[in-house]
């Protein structure tokens, strides 16, 4: 309060309006901030207490998240985590190649608008028709699979299923190519053609520059954006329920079940999962943050 | 082209294009139609991108007769009730989240900055709180008393919206925020007040008006991903579209491909609408990254 009032005063206030102003300030907020507190903040405070609730007793316990570690739940938490990397990092370099290619590629303008709307389009188009389509492509009966047959390669034979963890990657990859194609366009955007000049002024070939220059330059948004990805891909949850029945376990599946009924048999269990998928998420925004803001340093 | 040597330095707008053009071009004789390793990558990537939706697309129309699949799916009283249940909740998650966000970006921007990292941390917490995660907590949460929403049909869709609300918040909130950035709003608000006029109507007649862009480009992302939104509908038993779709799916053949076609044409024709708003104005729009 006392901070607040002196700051009002050093702005020059008019004498008779700091009570007023003060009050004001925090008035336009507080529809928000009751909004942010029902349907965020209290959800959460529900999972975080029933997290360290005994599910009898309701005493604080550490039990549940020491639970973690069952073999179903710690492979759930283990799928996830590679389906992500995988995603994160496939996605992230053919995304960076994707748009390096419609920017400094020299294709026709047309293309880069075209594949910015289509990125837009696709990171969006995810859930149950993404699975469908997918399904559609790649299942034992499916188009591709039957066209490759025709060329003597036959998918199914060599253990391949779409409904698999395999299969899950590349399907995700599908929203994660172009959400990395929207993220780092504008850092590519922002390498100025005086860094290349200088490079080739000085004799660097090609891949002088984007070895000791570009890439150096980049690398924290290609980081960031990785991790952001990641994060896209943990939280995902309706193309996995699509696709695989249950049939490859994965943290929002299992967290979708728990919903459902009591399937862990152990409701403390369900939260502290819950909390352990924030706490991933959080981690992730973070990392993207400090990379982000590390990157501002060059980059505009 | 510009003419004479590179134009080292030069900040005009284009002068990206051209010196990255000149400078790289100097070695390859067919510099007009692009680099082949650009080509070789871009036609990966519409392979990759095609091969899924001509799939569905076969599968739509192998369906007897032909187009079966799309006017069993007209047909079907389900098909249209859940897609106009997700349009109209998805419409008043519009509303309700402009109502929210515009005054309380407007207000940080103008009388409480010194919120601003926290209003921002708050808008950010749905990318950390996932669709999964939070609609666990508001079942958990307001399947009770004080606030048995879950027990009502009208209760459970008041919280979908809500949830959705909470959904669209990052998206909403940057994009009004850079909408305000581009506009003077003290100036404007100062001005509306020296007339007379009192904070309801500076919102409405002055604040809104100018965030056209912004609010329409949120308003079409909010729209699309809610529409085909599956997560919280399924686990609210709502008769959205996302669930239908599942169901669909689960139980046809041609039907789930022919819906599934025509829910990707309504993300595009959303993204599409986004690109034209967008065309010519200053906000940045940020699209992309919700399931």
């Amino acid at each position: 309060m006392s901070d607040s009032a002196t700051v009002i005063i050093e702005r020059d206030a008019p004498p008779a309006r700091p009570a007023r102003r003060l009050s004001f300030s925090w008035a336009g907020l507080v529809p928000f901030f009751l909004f942010s507190a029902m349907f965020l903040g209290l959800p959460l405070a529900f999972l975080a207490i029933g997290s360290i609730a005994d599910n009898k007793t309701g005493a604080p316990t550490l039990a549940n998240y020491g639970a973690l570690t069952t073999p179903s739940v710690a492979t759930a938490f283990r799928n996830s985590i590679e389906v992500s990397l995988v995603t994160a990092i496939v996605g992230g370099i053919f995304g960076f190649l994707l748009a390096v290619a419609v920017i400094l590629g020299r294709l026709p303008r047309i293309l880069r608008s075209a594949l910015m709307t289509f990125s837009g389009v696709a990171s969006n188009f995810a859930g149950i028709p993404l699975a469908l389509a997918f399904t559609y492509a790649l299942s034992f009966q499916g188009i591709v699979t039957l066209l490759l047959k025709g060329f003597g390669i036959n998918l199914y034979a060599s253990g391949f299923t779409i409904f698999s963890k395999l299969g899950i990657e590349i399907v995700y990859l599908y929203f994660q190519f172009p959400l990395m194609v929207l993220i780092i366009a504008p850092a590519i955007d922002g390498l100025k053609p005086e860094w290349r000049e200088a490079a080739e002024n000085m004799g660097a070939t090609g891949f002088q520059y984007w070895r000791r220059i570009a890439l150096p330059i980049l690398t924290p948004t290609l980081l960031g954006s990785m991790i952001l990805l990641f994060g896209n891909s943990f939280g995902a949850q309706a193309t996995a329920y699509q696709l695989t029945a249950g049939q490859v376990s994965l943290v929002p599946l299992a967290i979708g079940n728990q919903i459902s009924g009591d399937v862990l048999h152990n409701v403390g269990l369900g939260y502290a999962m819950a909390m352990g998928m924030v706490a991933v998420m959080g981690i992730s925004i973070v990392g993207y943050t400090l990379l982000q803001r590390r990157s501002e340093r060059w980059l505009r | 082209m510009s003419g004479g040597g590179p134009a080292i330095g030069s900040r005009a707008p284009g002068a990206l294009e051209s010196v990255a053009n000149s400078s790289v071009a100097a070695d390859r004789p067919r510099r007009s139609w692009g680099a082949p390793w650009a080509w070789i990558i871009f036609l990966i990537g519409v392979l990759y991108f095609t091969v899924p939706l001509i799939a569905t697309f076969i599968i739509s129309m192998r369906a007897k007769p032909l187009f079966a699949g799309y006017t069993n799916s007209f047909a079907d009283s389900r098909f249209l009730s859940s897609l106009t249940y997700s349009f109209v909740i998805g419409l008043i998650t519009v509303v309700l989240s402009i109502a929210l966000v515009v005054p309380t970006a407007y207000w940080v921007r103008l009388r409480a900055p010194r919120l601003r990292p926290f209003v921002e941390f708050v808008t950010l917490l749905p990318f950390v709180i996932p669709p999964v995660v939070l609609v666990f907590g508001l079942i958990r949460a307001y399947s009770r008393p004080p606030l048995p929403f879950t027990n009502t049909d009208i209760g459970s869709s008041a919280l979908l919206v809500f949830a959705y609300i909470v959904l669209s918040l990052p998206y909403m909130y940057r994009s009004v925020d850079s909408g305000l950035r581009a506009i003077d709003i003290r100036t404007l608000t100062e001005a509306a007040q020296s007339m007379g006029a009192g904070w309801f109507t500076i919102l409405v007649r002055i604040i809104l008006p100018n965030l056209r862009v912004a609010l329409l480009s949120g308003a079409f992302l909010s729209l699309a991903i809610v529409i085909g939104e599956f997560t919280m509908a399924v686990y609210l038993a709502r008769p959205a579209f996302g669930p239908y779709l599942a169901l669909l799916g689960a139980n046809r053949t041609y039907e789930p491909a022919a819906v599934s076609l025509i829910s990707f044409g309504v993300t595009w024709l959303a993204m599409i609408a986004i690109a034209l708003i967008g065309r010519g104005s200053r906000t940045r729009i940020q699209v992309g990254g919700a399931h």
